[in-house]
């Protein structure tokens, strides 16, 4: 006798459990042979708004936690993505990857996760500075995240474009609430249970499934929403997403890019959601080098 | 509304002999309360409602006059941004902060509510419960919070419990008297049905569940059952008994739970700041996000709201 199939109920992410969308709609993406993906939760207003809760929550812990700890734990994600790595590259190849493109890019996905890792414990030095002033102050800036941080995942990629917007993001000490690839979802929900399995604090990363430009307006405009980035070339989303996010000067990252070449990944990644904090901090007059001691 | 004259007429029960409350049933009935739909324009008025009826509160050893000045300021400056919204009912504070609240709401008609009776354990003579009330009361509190001797009430010394309300009804004169159970002590909803009829045969005013100090505080089922008491005595008496739940409410969606069940279970005629009250600090914040939220159509940041 044929064994019945058991096939996998994917739900979202929303502080470090799984529900189902709280709309309770679902919709069947397929693939380009037509094959039906899955089942796959349609996201509403609701469900943006109870991960955005979820991730001011998570923020105050993560932002506060240690550098080093933050990488191990990045790291930790990447180690855990190395062990799933075939379940990846199947759900790659079912979305429509070859299966060398589909080995590439978990294979990227995870040497990105690595390459973010390193940096936690070492950008504030790299941007940070100490800055001359004509006044007795000690004078220096460092970098602090941003908030909560919305991402429009990339639509043309189900993994790698998703890791390179949110490795740089929870690096540096944000929490985010992303909108996986309508097209393309697969990926992001089995990451997330990647995620749950790594020490990643619940809330930090919060993902949703559905359609962008339903659930683009509840988030961008959302006032609890710091900042947002939207990967892709759709001209008409990225006016949508500057008139809704000036309600609140949300800063807005715009990226166009390859996320499967290898310089797609920097420091100024991080950088971009990160405020420079700057203090004066008074001291005794110390002579330099000119001075008459 | 009764005077005591009414309620010295009244022939006292064996409080022995409170009727039993059914716990699953509670339940099953708070349950149907939270899965009511309420559309947009009910919610709207709902929200309203809800701001109308809290009692704004700091009950910390650490509360200083300004501490309290600047609640006083939000109970009557809520949210300047958004014009036409209702003040809170009152402000809440310790007998020793009643003369700063007091003269910082004025005119406002904010009331100032104080606890007494050494709020919040009650372990305390009578005596002296009587003098921090008349302390309270002739600082020029609208209101007088007691808390009932939990201890004596568990070791079944319902007469004592009895006549210690009387008694503080008495030092209140006109004062209106909320009489705190402490529901969370009381262990079940037997024990919360019949204190809440020795409170309300004693000389209370309204009855409220908590002191925001004992977890768990104003559950649901709690509130129902002394909502109940509260229906069972006015058709008794003719008396009405206004409620207050308090502590435990901190969201829009709970308060508007709760409206929900006093319209079910006593009518509109408690839908008013007069008999219905929510004891909370951090709803009113809740409450007027949720009304920003329906007024603009975006979802708000405590960033743009005072803190207390």
């Amino acid at each position: 006798m044929e064994r019945l199939k058991v096939l996998k109920t994917y739900k979202v992410y929303i502080g470090g459990k799984f529900p189902r969308t709280e709309s309770g709609r679902y919709y069947s993406p397929k693939n380009a042979k037509g094959e039906v993906l899955g089942n796959i939760c349609f996201c509403s207003r609701k469900d943006i708004r109870n991960s955005v809760v979820a991730a001011r929550k998570a923020f105050g812990g993560w932002s506060e936690r240690a550098a080093n700890n933050r990488g191990q734990i990045l790291y930790r994600i990447a180690e855990m993505l190395e062990g799933r790595k075939a379940q990846f590259i199947e759900e790659l190849i079912l979305q429509g990857s070859t299966k060398v493109q589909a080995e590439k890019e978990v294979v990227l996905s995870i040497d990105r996760l690595i390459y973010y890792a390193g940096w936690c414990d070492k950008y504030t030095q790299v941007l940070g500075s100490v800055n001359p002033v004509a006044s007795s102050h000690f004078n220096f800036s460092m970098h602090v995240p941003t908030g909560v941080v919305g991402i429009l995942a990339d639509q043309k990629t189900s993994l790698i474009g998703l890791i390179s917007l949110i490795a740089p993001v929870i690096a540096g000490g944000n929490t985010c609430v992303v909108l996986a690839s309508e097209k393309l979802p697969l990926c992001a929900i089995t990451f997330s249970e990647v995620l749950n399995s790594s020490d990643l604090p619940g809330g930090v990363l919060n993902v949703l499934t559905g359609s962008c430009s339903e659930m683009m307006k509840p988030l961008t405009t959302h006032m609890d929403v710091n900042a947002m980035i939207y990967s892709g070339s759709d001209k008409s989303i990225v006016k949508e997403l500057k008139e809704s996010s000036a309600l609140n000067l949300k800063r807005i990252l715009h990226y166009d890019l390859d996320w499967m070449k290898a310089d797609s990944q920097d420091l100024y990644k991080l950088s971009d959601f990160q405020e420079v904090k700057t203090t004066w901090h008074p001291i005794e007059n110390i002579g330099g080098a000119s001075s008459s001691y | 509304m009764s005077t005591q004259k009414d309620r010295l007429s009244l022939i006292i029960p064996n409080f022995k002999e409170s009727p039993c409350v059914d716990k699953v049933g509670v339940e099953e009935r708070v349950a149907r309360f939270q899965t009511r739909s309420i559309k947009a324009e009910a919610k709207a008025q709902g929200l309203r409602m809800a701001l109308n009826m809290i009692d704004l509160t700091t009950l910390e050893g650490k509360d200083t006059p300004r501490k309290v000045k600047q609640m006083c300021y939000k109970a009557q400056h809520l949210h300047s941004v958004c014009p036409g919204l209702p003040n809170v009912a009152a402000v809440c504070v310790y007998p020793s902060m009643v003369g700063v609240a007091k003269k910082a709401v004025g005119d406002s008609g904010v009331k100032v509510a104080s606890v007494s009776t050494a709020f919040p354990s009650g372990q305390a003579p009578l005596s002296v419960k009587i003098m921090d009330t008349k302390f309270a009361v002739a600082e020029g509190a609208d209101e007088i919070d007691m808390v009932i001797s939990r201890g004596k009430f568990l070791s079944g010394e319902y007469n004592f419990v009895f006549d210690e309300i009387a008694a503080i009804k008495d030092a209140c004169g006109k004062t209106r008297l909320k009489v705190i159970l402490e529901t969370g002590e009381l262990v079940t909803l037997d024990n919360v049905r019949r204190a809440s009829d020795i409170a309300m045969y004693g000389g209370a005013d309204f009855i409220k569940t908590s002191t925001g100090k004992i977890q768990p505080a104003a559950t649901m089922q709690v509130t129902y059952t002394m909502l109940q008491a509260i229906r069972d005595f006015k058709l008794k008496t003719g008396i009405q008994i206004g409620m207050k739940p308090a502590g435990g409410i901190s969201n829009s969606k709970l308060a508007l739970h709760n409206l929900v069940m006093v319209k079910e279970t006593l009518g509109e005629d408690w839908l008013t700041n007069e008999w219905f009250r929510f004891g909370a600090s951090s709803l009113a914040n809740d409450v007027l996000m949720q009304i920003m939220k329906a007024e603009t159509g975006v979802y708000q940041s405590t960033n743009y709201f005072s803190k207390d």
